[in-house]
């Protein structure tokens, strides 16, 4: 049986002509209505057992308004027809009330928006998915991590999402999309492991196998030594490179350059990162998620974003379009928006050395699974801090010697690109300190650990 | 909404379900925001859902929607209790909930001035004026001043019989100065960063922050640290400002002390805590003047985690965690409580809106005011003095921490001397704690509301309350290099 539609695309018309209906009595033509909905359910648990497990269902009908060179949005919960005309109200009220921007684009045409490509990121299966089910798979991978004689902590989530931006220029466009998302944490007596998946389908996600990746390398960390902070040859995993690289794409943005707040001022187009680093932004990636359109509903284009350590492209959302007189990349925030716009489908290009082939040609480094709690230090040169955790091991003669203390970093992604050795194929990794990407593992040299903690 | 929940309620308590509890939140929200003279954010938000929770076979089921209908409240019940009984498939022990008294309670947090009530142009306004200040400086590149403006209506109704309506009124504001230079940038904060000062108030707080007045000297300090040399490294005394220090105590106080991470519910993504259950009433936390309470009252003043009762129906309560420098208590829920063998669940359950389950939070987690003047906590031969964080991270067990401020200065003879640019410190939670030498008066104490604090899975993002005033810390590593 075909799962319900969470938003219909008739559905949101009618929200359209509500709010464009309520902005003529108030003498205001040009509105753009933004409307969103999901349904998302998640199964946690910890120490063995199933501890949360919810469902929601939100949505959200946004509407903005311009008047006179003056814009704003008023966003509500309910689709009832007197809710969208009070929100339509109170962005023409606000918009009065704001001051005049030169700079404001009027709201999109048709003709301007280009045609998203077709993707189909809707999986029925996954959308129907029950708390039954879920609660199956959650069991089969608390089994195998018990089975190692250690408890299990993490997630099952599956949901589905719907996105569309419609205005009374003409421009519609509507974006249904599942979402399947597994983690765990196996836990032994002095040492953690950990491991994570998401997918556009449940079916593509196998949680058992994932606990035991989890499991496997808790056992391998146990009785972690401790080793002293300097200078080391890292190996990071796909996950460990979404996290740390994840912290520079908000900056591949021209609103962030214009702003003198991006670390490629004064630097595009000239080497920066290692010849070895090309990395694009593809909505149209097969191992990708999102919509094909931006947040005034313009087609998102491909982008070069750095091309073998040169970067070369930047997103633009239309106001920063205008501003510099070209077109944009279908790359913006739902306007009005400070910060612009920013590449969400990353994908660095991959190597061919395999994670098991750079461990195996590594003398002496240290192995990190998973980062945490990354935060800036410096804007300019991208140092980051953050620590390791759920398995970090030491490197000597090829092999995987024995897990080891979890370490600070302070480390300029900057440099950790210019020093990267080895690349292996490119994954969809999911982390938790950034948005799931398409990624390699990578080893680099000279990678900086401060200092080291008691676990 | 008394009666969304009261229907909700009613629909939940079907056969095998031994508790039940519904909220119902109505939300407000104008967000104003400007960067170098335009209006950048101009927007309002309202948004209106139900929560409910149930316990059927010992295990816990949670649904929300927006459909506030007779069907929707109804399927939600329906939904709420068949994901309780899909959970008892991996039970291991069923669930059980330290005793609550039933209330019937209407509360309404103190608001003098309805934010609501100015006008959109006064108040972008404001932030035109500031933003004019701050840019009259030649140096400023970017200048962004915001407003957030919030109020909550909840109705609370459990099978326990309470009925508990409450009220609030958030505001908040602040800007930013950055200065790009040579490859450099830098930016000033005020009152903090984080978007400035947050407190359950209305808009008398605005009023308070002396906002335009201040612009100017953020500005100059902004540019003036392209010219100052970097901040030292090495093991130096410390003094932070209260804000810096509000972070500190939520980051190495506030999380170590839930009780939910404690037991491992949030292993897979927010962590643990060294405090296991062990350390309680044993660990020297701090020195003999590090005193810490975890205080949703409204005496302790108007927080972000400041309410009446907290979203299982359990009274604001006021939990000693560091008495003299002795780890005394942590944050509980009805079933942490229960687990760890207390008599009552000490009210900290928050959820971060209608659509998610409430969880253990902070409320408002303070460091007492100490009995010290500054003078005394500047009188060190040699110190660093930080203010308004700039960066923040800490271990997974909340154990080894790194921060960054915007600004220092280095501190001679208890004077005041030359500014220094990008500080950082770090350290050990309780050796930290343990080296706290001085804690300035309550003449000097503000609570911070940090609003950014996430947890759980789906994520909830909440706002936190922390009080402050500067202190002193010995011999703390200055620096963020691999080297001593």
């Amino acid at each position: 049986m075909r799962h319900a539609a969470l938003v219909s695309e008739p559905q949101c018309r009618e929200a359209l002509d509500i709010a464009i209906r309520a902005a003529r009595e108030s003498g205001v033509a040009h509105v753009e209505v933004l409307i969103g909905g999901e349904r998302e359910a998640l199964t946690r648990f910890a120490n063995n057992t199933i501890h949360q497990n919810v469902e929601a269902v939100e949505h959200n009908i946004s509407v903005r308004v311009i008047v006179d060179q003056r814009t704003a949005r008023a966003t509500t919960t309910s689709f009832a027809e007197d809710s969208i005309a009070r929100a339509t109200t109170q962005a023409i009220a606000l918009a009065r009330a704001s001051a005049p921007d030169p700079d404001l684009c009027p709201l999109l045409e048709p003709s301007e928006a280009g045609t998203p490509p077709a993707l189909n990121r809707f999986d029925e299966a996954t959308a129907a998915a029950t708390p039954h089910y879920r609660a199956e798979a959650v069991l089969r991978a608390i089994h195998a991590v018990k089975s190692a004689g250690q408890t299990g902590a993490g997630i099952y989530s599956t949901g589905e999402f719907f996105e569309a931006v419609l205005n009374s220029a003409g421009v519609e466009a509507f974006h249904r999309q599942t979402s399947a998302v597994f983690s765990i944490t196996a836990i032994a007596e002095d040492s953690s492991g950990w491991a994570k998946a998401s997918s556009v389908a449940a079916s593509a996600i196998d949680p058992e196998t994932l606990a035991r990746q989890a499991a496997e390398k808790a056992r391998r960390s146990r009785q972690p030594r401790e080793i002293p902070p300097g200078r080391y040859t890292v190996i990071l995993a796909p996950a460990a490179v979404l996290d740390l690289a994840g912290q520079i794409f908000a900056d591949f943005s021209a609103t962030a350059i214009a702003d003198d707040r991006s670390f490629l001022n004064d630097r595009l187009g000239q080497p920066l990162f290692g010849e070895n680093i090309s990395i694009g932004d593809d909505v149209t990636h097969p191992l990708q998620a999102g919509p094909a359109f931006d947040g005034e509903g313009v087609a998102r284009s491909r982008l070069s974003l750095v091309e073998r350590g040169v970067p070369k492209q930047v997103a633009y959302g239309r106001t920063a379009a205008h501003r510099e007189r070209r077109a944009s990349t279908g790359h913006g925030f739902p306007p009005p928006s400070e910060t612009g716009e920013m590449p969400a489908n990353i994908v660095i290009a991959g190597g061919g050395t395999s994670l098991e082939d750079m461990i195996a040609s590594t003398r002496r480094g240290i192995f990190v699974t998973r980062l945490w709690y990354i935060r800036e230090v410096d804007p300019y040169e991208k140092i980051m801090t953050g620590m390791t955790r759920d398995g970090t091991f030491w490197v000597e003669n090829g092999e995987i010697q024995y897990g080891i203390r979890n370490l600070r970093f302070n480390q300029s992604v900057i440099e950790l690109l210019r020093n990267v050795d080895a690349l292996s194929p490119a994954i969809r990794a999911s982390g938790e300190e950034s948005f799931d990407m398409v990624v390699p593992a990578m080893r680099a040299n000279q990678f900086e650990f401060s200092e080291v903690t008691r676990y | 909404m008394r009666d969304a929940a009261l229907n909700a309620l009613e629909a939940a308590l079907r056969p095998g379900v031994e508790y039940a509890d519904v909220r119902v939140v109505g939300q407000r929200e104008r967000t104003l925001g400007t960067k170098n003279g335009k209006p950048s954010q101009v927007a309002e938000s309202e948004s209106l859902g139900l929560g409910v929770r149930v316990l059927a076979e010992g295990c816990w089921g949670f649904a929300a929607t927006d459909d506030l209908s007779k069907a929707g409240v109804e399927r939600a019940a329906a939904q709420a209790v068949a994901i309780a009984r899909a959970s008892a498939l991996a039970r291991i022990e069923p669930v059980k909930l330290a005793p609550e008294e039933a209330y019937q309670a209407v509360w309404m947090s103190p608001c003098l001035i309805d934010p609501f009530s100015l006008s959109v142009d006064t108040q972008l306004g404001l932030l035109l004026a500031i933003d004019g200040e701050l840019r009259r400086n030649p140096g400023i590149t970017l200048a962004e001043a915001a407003l957030s403006l919030r109020r909550e209506h909840q109705v609370f109704a459990s099978s326990i019989g309470s009925v508990i309506e409450q009220t609030r009124t958030f505001t908040g504001a602040g800007y930013e100065a950055y200065s790009f230079r040579d490859g450099e940038l830098q930016k000033r904060s005020y009152p903090n960063s984080f978007g400035g000062q947050h407190q359950l108030k209305g808009w008398e707080l605005i009023d308070e922050l002396r906002l335009v007045e201040n612009a100017a000297r953020i500005a100059e300090e902004a540019v003036a640290l392209h010219d100052a040399p970097p901040c030292p490294q090495g093991r130096f005394d410390l003094i932070l400002d209260s804000s810096q220090l509000a972070l500190q105590i939520h980051e190495s106080i506030g999380h170590p002390i839930e009780l939910d991470r404690v037991l491992g519910s949030e292993a897979n993504y927010a962590g643990m805590s060294f405090l296991t259950l062990d350390q309680l009433d044993h660990l020297r936390y701090g020195s003999q003047i590090v005193n810490a309470v975890c205080d949703a009252r409204l005496e302790h003043g108007p927080g972000l985690g400041t309410f009446a009762f907290d979203d299982e129906g359990v009274p604001a309560q006021c939990i000693q965690i560091i008495d003299n420098g002795r780890f005394t208590g942590y944050m509980t829920s009805r079933e942490t409580a229960a687990a760890a063998g207390q008599s009552r669940s000490n009210g900290t359950m928050r959820a971060a809106s209608w659509s998610r389950m409430p969880l253990i939070r902070m409320t408002n987690v303070s460091l007492l005011p100490g009995p010290h003047s500054l003078d005394e906590v500047f009188d060190a031969d040699h110190a660093i003095y930080m203010e308004t964080n700039k960066s923040w991270s800490i271990d997974d067990k909340r154990y080894q921490f790194q921060f960054g401020c915007e600004i220092a200065w280095e501190i001679r003879g208890g004077k005041r001397g030359r500014m220094l640019k990008n500080p950082i410190y770090s350290g050990i939670t309780t050796e930290f704690w343990n080296a706290c030498a001085a804690i300035a008066n309550r003449e000097h104490w503000t609570l911070w509301g940090v609003p950014n604090c996430g947890k759980g899975q789906p994520e909830q993002v909440i706002g936190t309350g922390h009080g402050a005033s500067p202190a002193r810390f010995r011999g703390i590593r200055i620096g963020a290099g691999s080297g001593e």
